[in-house]
C-alpha cells in the first residue's frame, strides 16, 4: 500500500481521483433528481470537440474542453427549456455532433489524430500533471461551493420546477448554474475516467446510495463517499492489477450498485415488517 | 401606490370602518379579460375575477373546464395570450413577494428517484424566506415542525415521501406551503384522490387558516368536507366563468359527515344556482 507514494505520479493521480469522487456524485445528485441522468454524456461528447479544438488551436485542451462544454450545456438547458416535446432528439444530434466534431478538429490539427483523442474518451490519470490537479482542485471547489450555496434552492427546482417558480426563485439562472455545474465536472472527470465514462461517476454512485437511504441530504453524502471509495478504490486497483484506471473504477462503482440492490431489497423488507408491527 | 400612501390609504379606511380590527382587504388576485391557448386549444376565453384578502374562494368545475389553468394563469405559471393578471396588483412578471403566496401543486412529483424526507420536502417551503449561505435556524426547524404537526404528519418527518399514500402526499404538501408562512394559500385540487382522513386533516387545517383571516383560493372537482368553510365559489364551465357569488351551504353542500360526499360527487353542482346579487366585482 505504501509503495503506491512512492510515485509522484500517482500521488497526482490519487489526489485528482479523490476530488473527482467528490465533487461529481455531489452534482450527479441533483442531475439524478432533475430526471437528466444523461446530461453527463451529452456534455461528455460535446466536450470532445473542445478537447480537440485546444489542439488545434495550440491552446490547453482542459481550458477548450471548459468554454465548449459551458456551451453545449447551456445549449441542452435552453433546448430542454423552450421546446420540451423534441428535448431528448436534440440532446441526440448535440451527442453526435459533439463526437463528429471531435474527430473532425482532430484531424486538421498538427500531427493529431483519433488517438490522440483515446487518452480523452477513456481517461489517462497517469499522465496528469501538478498543473492538472491544480485545475481540478479549483473547478471541484467551485462545484463543491455551488452545491453548498444553492443547494436548498437547488432541491426545489429539481423536485418540482413550478414550486420553484412561485417561491419566486431565479429559476432561469438555477438552470443555467446546474447545466454549467455539470458541465465543469465533466471536465474535471475526463482525465480520471475519460469523457465516455464520466457520466457514470455522476450516476451510479447516486443510484447506489439511493438503494438505502431515505432523505436526499444521506443520498447525496453517501454517494459522494461510495464516490471517492470507487475513484481511489478502483484506481489503487489497477495500480497494483495492472489495468486501466477508467475501467476499474467504473466497474468498481457497478460492483456497489449490484451488492446495494441486495441490500436495499432487505432493507426495505426490514423496515416494512417494523412498521407493520 | 407607495408602501406610506398605502399605509396612510388603510388607516384612512380603518377609520370609517365600524368593525375595528378587521384588516382592510387588498385586491390579491385580479384578471380582466383573460384568454389563454394552451397548443391552440382556447382554454380561458375571456375571464373577468377580483379575488380580495380575507376570501375563501373555490374554483369548481369539471375536468377540462380551464379551473386549473385560471389559477395558474393567475400565479404566472401559464402565459396569457390576452387580457391582464395582477398578484397584489402586480403583473407576475414582475411581482416579487412570492413569500406571501403558498403554492400547492396537483400532486408531489417524487423526481427521478432520489429519497426525499418528509422533514426535507416540507423544510423546502421556508426556502421563500431564507438567506443563501445562512444555516437554517430555530425560526426554521419550529415553523416546518408547527407544520407537519398541524396535518397530522410529525410521526413520519423521517420516512421517504415515496412510500406515503396519495392523500399523506397531498398533506405533504400542504405543510410545505404551511411551512413558508405565507398569508395567501392557492390550492390545486387538493381534495383530488384523497382518503377520508386526509380530507378530514386537510378540512381541520383550512378551518384554521380561515380563523387566522389567510385567503384561500383552491380548485376543486368536489369539495366533500371544506364546502362549509368556503365563502365564494367560482364556476368555470368552457372557459369561461358561469357562476361567481356567495358559496351556498344549504340543500346539504356541507356535509358534516366527510363519508356522505359519494352522494353528491360533484359539489359545483349545488352551487351552481342563480347569480347572487351580491357577488363582488
Amino acid at each position: 500500500m505504501i509503495e503506491i507514494f512512492q510515485y509522484d505520479f500517482m500521488v497526482r493521480a490519487l489526489v485528482a481521483a479523490l476530488l473527482v469522487g467528490l465533487a461529481a456524485p455531489a452534482v450527479g445528485t441533483f442531475i439524478v433528481q432533475r430526471r437528466l441522468a444523461l446530461l453527463g454524456d451529452g456534455i461528455g461528447h460535446v466536450a470532445l470537440t473542445g478537447v480537440a479544438l485546444g489542439f488545434l488551436t495550440g491552446t490547453a485542451p482542459v481550458f477548450t474542453a471548459v468554454l465548449v462544454s459551458i456551451a453545449g450545456a447551456v445549449a441542452i438547458e435552453l433546448v430542454r427549456a423552450r421546446g420540451r416535446t423534441t428535448g431528448d432528439v436534440a440532446l441526440a444530434l448535440l451527442f453526435y455532433g459533439g463526437i463528429a466534431g471531435g474527430v473532425l478538429l482532430i484531424g486538421l490539427a498538427p500531427g493529431g489524430s483519433n488517438a490522440t483523442l483515446t487518452s480523452y474518451l477513456f481517461g489517462s490519470i497517469s499522465s496528469v500533471t501538478a498543473q492538472d490537479v491544480w485545475v481540478i482542485a479549483v473547478l471541484t471547489a467551485f462545484v463543491l461551493g455551488v452545491v453548498a450555496t444553492f443547494g436548498r434552492e437547488l432541491f426545489v427546482l429539481c423536485q418540482d420546477e413550478e414550486v420553484a417558480k412561485v417561491n419566486g426563485l431565479p429559476v432561469r439562472f438555477l438552470s443555467l448554474l446546474i447545466a454549467v455545474t455539470a458541465a465543469l465536472t465533466v471536465v474535471i472527470a475526463m482525465r480520471v475516467v475519460g469523457l465516455l465514462l464520466v457520466s457514470a461517476l455522476m450516476v451510479v454512485p447516486v443510484a447506489t446510495s439511493q438503494q438505502v437511504t431515505r432523505g436526499f441530504r444521506a443520498t447525496m453524502a453517501l454517494a459522494m463517499l461510495l464516490g471517492v471509495v470507487a475513484t481511489v478504490g478502483g484506481l489503487t486497483s489497477a495500480f497494483y492489477a495492472g489495468v486501466a484506471p477508467g475501467a476499474a473504477i467504473v466497474l468498481l462503482a457497478l460492483a456497489g450498485f449490484v451488492l446495494a440492490l441486495g441490500a436495499g431489497r432487505f432493507l426495505r423488507r426490514y423496515r416494512a415488517k417494523e412498521a407493520g408491527a | 401606490m407607495t408602501r406610506s400612501a398605502q399605509a396612510t390609504g388603510r388607516a384612512a379606511q380603518a377609520a370609517h370602518e365600524p368593525a375595528a380590527g378587521t384588516r382592510v382587504p387588498e385586491v390579491a388576485f385580479a384578471m380582466r379579460g383573460g384568454h389563454v391557448a394552451l397548443d391552440g386549444r382556447r382554454v380561458l376565453r375571456g375571464v373577468d375575477l377580483r379575488i380580495e384578502t380575507g376570501e375563501v374562494v373555490a374554483v369548481l368545475g369539471a375536468n377540462g373546464s380551464g379551473k386549473s389553468t385560471l389559477i395558474r394563469t393567475l400565479l404566472g405559471l401559464v402565459p396569457l395570450t390576452a387580457g391582464t393578471a395582477e398578484l397584489f396588483g402586480t403583473p407576475p412578471a414582475r411581482f416579487r413577494d412570492w413569500w406571501r403566496i403558498g403554492y400547492v401543486p396537483q400532486r408531489l412529483s417524487v423526481g427521478g428517484g432520489v429519497p426525499a424526507t418528509v422533514r426535507e420536502v416540507v423544510a423546502s417551503g421556508r426556502v421563500p424566506r431564507q438567506r443563501r449561505l445562512r444555516p437554517s435556524g430555530a425560526a426554521d426547524r419550529a415553523a416546518v415542525t408547527a407544520a407537519l404537526e398541524s396535518v397530522g404528519l410529525a410521526g413520519r418527518a423521517g420516512d421517504p415521501v415515496g412510500l406515503l399514500s396519495g392523500g399523506q402526499q397531498q398533506r405533504v404538501l400542504i405543510a410545505r406551503a404551511l411551512a413558508g408562512e405565507p398569508d395567501t394559500f392557492v390550492m390545486d385540487e387538493p381534495t383530488a384522490g384523497v382518503d377520508a382522513e386526509s380530507q378530514r386533516h386537510l378540512a381541520g387545517t383550512l378551518a384554521s387558516l380561515v380563523r387566522q383571516g389567510r385567503t384561500v383560493l383552491l380548485v376543486a372537482h368536489e369539495l366533500g368536507p371544506l364546502a362549509p368553510l368556503i365563502t365564494r365559489s367560482i364556476v368555470v364551465r368552457d372557459g369561461v366563468v358561469a357562476h361567481d357569488g356567495p358559496a351556498q351551504h344549504g340543500e346539504g353542500a356541507c356535509h358534516p359527515h366527510p363519508g356522505h360526499e359519494q352522494e353528491r360527487p360533484h359539489a359545483y353542482d349545488v352551487s351552481s344556482g342563480p347569480m347572487s346579487p351580491g357577488a363582488p366585482k
